[in-house]
């Protein structure tokens, strides 16, 4: 069979999809793209090792068929900053010590990406108050807001004070309805 | 091969070297030099590493208990798109193997010994054509004839002696517990536990003629490769082991596990390199398990509150013929007096994966059960839980009479209690209502051995006047990469960017390991040996003696005298390999790390739901390597304190055998939203009897005792007292008060 | 998994061909491609609905239309259902994770299978799974099972969040199939496990749900209270939903859903109608759970939720009716 040219963005690049209808976003990125920042823990949906960011939005790779993706814009890890050039995300990881052995960490760092983008647009969680009204910060929002993100190593503390340090420099008046 | 003499640690060295030298950069909280990889995404792990023409394996697990397996219809399965081959080879191994076994476990997958042990490899060119193919595989079994039971709790269960530890035994328990002012007397239960490590384990395995090379999630590659040729029946020699970073290990990983025989033997017989991951399933059905423990403990103790006897007796089970029982007495027989004491273990033998190493054997439960048990004695006594912990911290150990090294224990409950607000606490239950939520508090001691492995590292001073520090030793998140530099800049008055540190290759000098909170005294001090005999060079060249010899920034300082180390190099690398190995000072001296835990919790009035508002852990674990890292490991340990007082249970059907929960769905670890605000004190302390360093293990401390404080506070919020680990809503509601009832 | 040819419908015309010709609908994926991996799903041809437009929330007289294809997170996220039905926005946000209510759809939540273990397992019996292979979990380890609506053949619960919600907001499914267009209220959408457990809802062959009306918002007060092992991102052990109004210190109007207590999202008009004009007291709400409680049946490892049941509805109408008066 010719190989389908069918296409998704991923990272500013369009990139044919894989031929096994049956891979996943997950293992078509770690296999096919050698984008291996992107982690298989479970390949269930049960910890967020995988989470990617797609069309703005942050999802478990490993539960997504990656020819369903056709046309979609795809950010994972890699293009989040290198090891050389750092995002504040990242600084903010490292400098906290916001993960041991680092691999639920990429997925923790895309997950918080789009999570700040959630807060910012205004959307409420399971522990805000009031879940029509646009939600107060506090750090038990972002606990649950970060819970699609298992950590085995425990270090859950170090990566909400790394978030909450980077929310709170890109924190700016009037951001309210971005 | 021996050891030289000098390698043994007999005598502490009280020099305290580390606190003499001049750069500054010991003990202080750098961020980890690997860290910018890990957070780009660019570490690489065990399964990452392209290899061409690299197949794919899938293992494939038996759905009986025990029995042998009479055929594989591989025929069907060859013949599926893309399957190259079905492996049952007599070498595949049953069972996962014991931490520092150096040999190879139980093999030949046609005999099985508890449901899910991997009977199979199926091997194609894409994953999905190998799992289609594994998940289509028929095996056929006949059943045991001779079945052990499936249930710990089984009256059919064989009841053995552990082969590695004896019963502690002095005066008499039975008269002091029935002439005791107070006596407490109950029996706990705690489940079995998952490692759960976020990175499935996986191997890739390429031969080169005869020599292997295998990609893979390691904790102690010395053993690994002993392990690994044993199954093969090849030399170690030809086996080469490569983990520079693995995602997580927790004893899971200590030995070889299945994947990566099987994969050594397919890739050898495709002739191609083979690459077998574990499914999270898989992990959970056939790599180490903790034991589940039944704990009796019987606290005797006179009008003052001194304990004049204490039992402490556990049944834990594993596979028969298995060496390791869970050590759950480990830290009873040190911590507490009581001159009457029977301390004892027991193991019964049933069909289950094989029970081993999972965090802080032995403590991790042990002490949440002791320290709960200590709880009520307060609690039946009338007296401050703290008081009643420091009245009873013996002088010697009892019945074996050897000092202790260092314990900072009374240091950790005051200063912890201080910080935390221990002042607040209610003496009696059910004082305190917020809403809906009753609010306690708890407090438990935290106790692990302090433990040394033999260790190698190597250390290059370069002519350029950067040094190389290496060993296989391997970092699995605690920091390994971070505190083995520091030593090394300490050592050799070096700021961290001149020093790089190489790890997790086995073809380099043999560290520890990481397991048993181990890796950094053992390890560490190996690279900080290798750095004194540079520092005897440099100060020869300088023409000085090695203690007047002042190293920091890259410069070398006698007196007025001054010189560049590259300069005094001579132009030539300096290379020099570190040894130790535990010599008389772990008889001479009991040697633990100590701490305090302290946890505030709210259990729901209405739903009996436990969420923990915060905790505090203060520890004491001699010299602290790196204030941020060992901060780090001491948080992880009180996640999983978290998770093995409220969420965590392996649950076996014993009709069958199988684990019902063997995923992340119904295995519970904790969340985000389970952790609160936690609190780290590390203590100050120098304990010379446990390594040059004067640093004790600290990677499992933080979990040793800290479940108890959480069920201890349940109850001080509640007035529920939970025997039973987890404590589930379920367990708790039967005993909760009238919800709409005014708080007492 | 095994292979499957996969097709993109870009209407629902389109979606309904491909399901008349034996499709398997695929939107997000979360359940389906888990269910896929471990084999428990083998479809053999899978239609994409993503593209068929059906991705709208829009007003439908005084209530709400959300399109099937509507992302959980986003219903959640809608400012018309945050203001006028908050319960719905709650029940999902209690759901699953941010990552799966991201991916995961309206319809494809109603269609979750259960998380029982023995499901999950293809080396146990389970009817739901395999007709007529027994039920392992009667007699095994069955801590998150239902008891209520329970048969011989199968104990197990619907899992999820949102459908609880719709079911005390009196939510109608709509759906288009082979016989045309219907409209299921959602109480009839669930079916219990009877001698058929392999069926968990009634949508015929090639039937497609479009979307979920919401009638006009009631104005009560909504309180949904999700009760868990982990304190996020774990299935519900029992949830209650409620939708009530108090007048002059008593109970005006109570609407009652109920999650992972019996084999379907749960309501007991009966329950209601003991609440409906009484005063708030401890002791109604134990005679409401008595009514709800009465043909409970546990079976082991679950019997803990029977008292659970009634600790929950008593927290949930206390937090409702305190509410209520202010």
């Amino acid at each position: 069979m010719a190989a389908t040219t069918l296409t998704a963005r991923v990272n500013g690049a369009d990139r044919p999809l894989p031929a096994d209808a049956r891979r996943t976003l997950l293992d078509w990125l770690r296999e096919d793209l050698g984008l291996t920042g992107t982690k298989k823990g479970c390949d269930h949906g049960q910890c967020g090792a995988c989470t990617v960011i797609v069309d703005g939005r942050r999802i478990n790779s490993c539960l997504s068929l990656a020819h369903l993706h056709e046309g979609d814009t795809i950010e994972t890890i890699e293009s989040i900053g290198t090891a050389d050039a750092l995002a504040p995300l990242q600084k903010a990881f490292v400098a906290h010590d916001g993960f041991q052995c680092g691999y639920c960490t990429p997925g923790q760092i895309c997950s918080a990406k789009a999570m700040m983008q959630e807060f910012a647009e205004g959307w409420a969680s399971a522990v805000s108050e009031d879940v029509a009204a646009r939600p107060e910060f506090s750090t038990d929002e972002l606990r649950e807001r970060m819970s699609g993100n298992l950590c085995r190593c425990g270090a859950y503390s170090n990566i909400i004070a790394a978030i909450e340090e980077v929310m709170a420099t890109q924190a700016q008046p009037g951001r309210a309805g971005a | 091969m021996a050891l030289p003499l000098a390698d043994l640690y007999n005598t502490p060295d009280e020099r305290n070297l580390l606190d003499t030298m001049k750069q500054g950069v010991i003990g202080k909280p750098l961020d980890r030099p690997e860290g910018p990889l890990k957070v780009s995404g660019t570490a690489t792990y065990s399964a990452e590493w392209k290899r061409s023409d690299c197949a794919e394996g899938f293992l494939v697990l038996a759905d009986i208990a025990q029995g042998t397996v009479k055929a594989i219809h591989a025929d069907k399965v060859l013949a599926m798109p893309g399957v190259v081959a079905v492996l049952s080879d007599e070498a595949m191994i049953r069972r996962s193997t014991q931490g520092t076994a150096g040999e190879a476990p139980a093999q030949d997958v046609h005999t099985v010994d508890y449901f899910g042990q991997p009977v199979a490899l199926v091997v194609a060119e894409t994953f999905e054509q190998a799992r289609e193919a594994a998940q289509a595989l028929e095996i056929e079994y006949d059943a045991a004839a001779e079945p052990v039971p499936l249930d710990p709790q089984s009256p059919d269960a064989k009841i053995e002696e552990p082969s590695d530890s004896k019963p502690v035994k002095g005066g008499d328990l039975d008269k002091a517990m029935r002439e005791a002012d107070y006596a407490i007397d109950v029996e706990y239960d705690t489940p079995g536990h998952a490692s759960a490590a976020m990175e499935p384990h996986a191997t890739i395995a390429e031969w080169d003629g005869d020599r292997l090379t295998l990609r893979g999630s390691y904790q102690m590659l010395a053993f690994n490769v002993k392990e690994m040729a044993d199954c093969l029946s090849i030399s170690p020699k030809h086996v080469r082991i490569l983990a520079p970073y693995v995602g997580g290990g927790f004893g899971s990983k200590l030995g070889i596990t299945h994947e990566a025989v099987a994969a050594a033997i397919a890739s050898k017989q495709l002739d191609r390199p083979v690459r077998v991951v574990m499914t999270r399933q898989q992990v959970f059905q056939t790599v180490m398990r903790r034991s589940e423990t039944r704990q009796r403990v019987r606290l005797a103790a006179d009008a003052a509150g001194k304990l004049v006897g204490l039992g402490h007796e556990a049944r834990v089970s594993n596979l028969p013929d298995e060496d390791f029982a869970e050590p759950v007495t480990q830290a009873t027989e040190f911590l507490y007096g009581g001159e009457n004491r029977l301390l004892k273990v027991e193991v019964a033998r049933i069909s289950r994966m094989t029970a081993g190493s999972v965090r802080a054997p032995g403590e991790a439960v042990g002490m949440q059960v002791l320290e709960a048990a200590m709880d009520e004695l307060a609690q039946k006594i009338g007296m401050d839980p703290i008081e009643l912990r420091k009245r009873n911290l013996p002088v010697k150990v009892p019945v074996e009479g050897t000092p202790y090294s260092s314990r900072k224990l009374v240091e950790a409950l005051e200063q912890g209690a201080e910080s935390f607000g221990w002042d607040k606490c209610k003496t009696e239950p059910c004082q305190t209502r917020n809403g809906d939520w009753w609010i306690g508090m708890g407090v438990a001691s935290a106790a692990r051995v302090n433990v040394m492995i033999p260790a190698k590292a190597r250390v290059t001073l370069k002519a350029d006047g950067t040094a190389l520090v290496e060993t296989d030793q391997t970092d699995i998140g605690t920091g390994s990469y971070a505190i083995l530099g520091q030593i090394a800049g300490e050592m050799l008055g070096l700021p961290m960017d001149k020093v790089d540190v190489v790890l997790g290759d086995s073809e380099l000098p043999p560290g520890a390991g990481s397991g048993g909170s181990f890796g950094a005294i053992s390890t560490g001090s190996a690279v900080m040996r290798a750095c004194e005999a540079i520092r005897d060079k440099l100060a020869k060249a300088m023409g000085c003696k090695a203690e007047e010899l002042e190293l920091q920034d890259g410069s070398a300082r006698h007196g007025d005298a001054r010189q560049s180390l590259g300069e005094l190099t001579g132009g030539k690398d300096i290379v020099e390999v570190g040894s130790i190995k535990p010599g008389k000072t772990f008889k001479d001296y009991s040697q633990a790390s100590y701490g305090a835990f302290f946890a505030e919790v709210g259990v729901h009035a209405f739903t009996g739901e436990v969420r923990v508002r915060r905790m505090t852990g203060a520890f004491g674990f001699g010299r602290v390597l790196n204030a941020k890292t060992a901060r780090s490991q001491c948080l992880g340990g009180m996640v999983w304190g978290i998770g093995s007082a409220l969420t965590e249970e392996l649950a076996f059907d014993v009709r069958d055998g199988h684990l019902v929960n063997h995923d992340l769905a119904e295995y519970h670890v904790p969340v985000h939203a389970d952790v609160p605000a936690l609190e780290v004190i590390l203590l100050e302390e120098r304990d010379a009897a446990a390594s040059p360093l004067q640093a004790k293990g600290v990677g499992e401390l933080g979990i040793c005792g800290a479940a108890g404080a959480v069920a201890n506070a349940v109850y001080n919020a509640c007035g529920v007292r939970v025997r039973s680990f987890p404590l589930t809503l379920d367990k708790i509601i039967p005993h909760l008060p009238d919800p709409f009832a005014s708080p007492a | 998994m095994k292979p499957f040819v996969l097709d993109h419908a870009d209407s629902p015309d389109a979606a309904l061909a491909a399901l008349d010709a034996g499709a398997t609908a695929i939107a997000g994926g979360t359940n389906l491609v888990d269910l896929m991996k471990l084999e428990l799903a083998t479809p053999e041809k899978l239609v994409s609905i993503r593209r068929t437009g059906l991705d709208e929330i829009s007003a439908d007289g005084d209530g709400l239309m959300i399109g099937a294809l509507v992302s959980n997170a986003d219903c959640a996220a809608h400012r018309r259902v945050r203001e006028g039905w908050p319960l719905l926005a709650k029940a999902i946000l209690a759901g699953a994770s941010p990552q799966l209510r991201n991916r995961a759809t309206t319809g494809g939540n109603l269609c979750q299978r259960t998380r029982c273990g023995y499901f999950y397992d293809s080396t146990q019996a389970c009817n739901k799974r395999e007709p007529g292979s027994g039920c392992a979990a009667r007699e095994g380890f069955n801590r998150i099972h239902a008891v209520l609506g329970t048969s011989d053949q199968c104990i197990a619960t619907y899992p999820g969040d949102m459908a609880v919600a719709m079911l005390a907001l009196d939510a109608v499914v709509m759906t288009e199939g082979p016989y045309g267009p219907r409209r299921i209220p959602l109480a009839m959408f669930h079916r219990m496990p009877g001698d058929e457990p392999s069926r968990d809802n009634v949508l015929e062959a090639g039937e497609l749900i479009t979307a979920v009306r919401l009638p006009a918002p009631t104005g009560g007060v909504q309180v949904y209270r999700k009760v868990r092992d982990r304190a996020s991102y774990a299935f519900a052990l029992v949830s209650v939903a409620v939708d009530l109004a108090m007048e002059e210190g008593r109970i005006a109007r109570c609407a009652l859903a109920f999650g992972s207590l019996g084999t379907v999202p749960w309501r007991d008009r009966a329950v209601e109608n003991v609440l409906i004009g009484e005063k708030p007291t401890p002791a109604l709400f134990a005679q409401a759970a008595e009514v709800l409680l009465k043909d409970a049946q546990g079976f082991g490892e679950n019997d803990f939720k029977i008292p659970l049941a009634a600790r929950a509805l008593a927290a949930t109408l206390h937090e409702a009716t305190q509410t209520g008066k202010a």
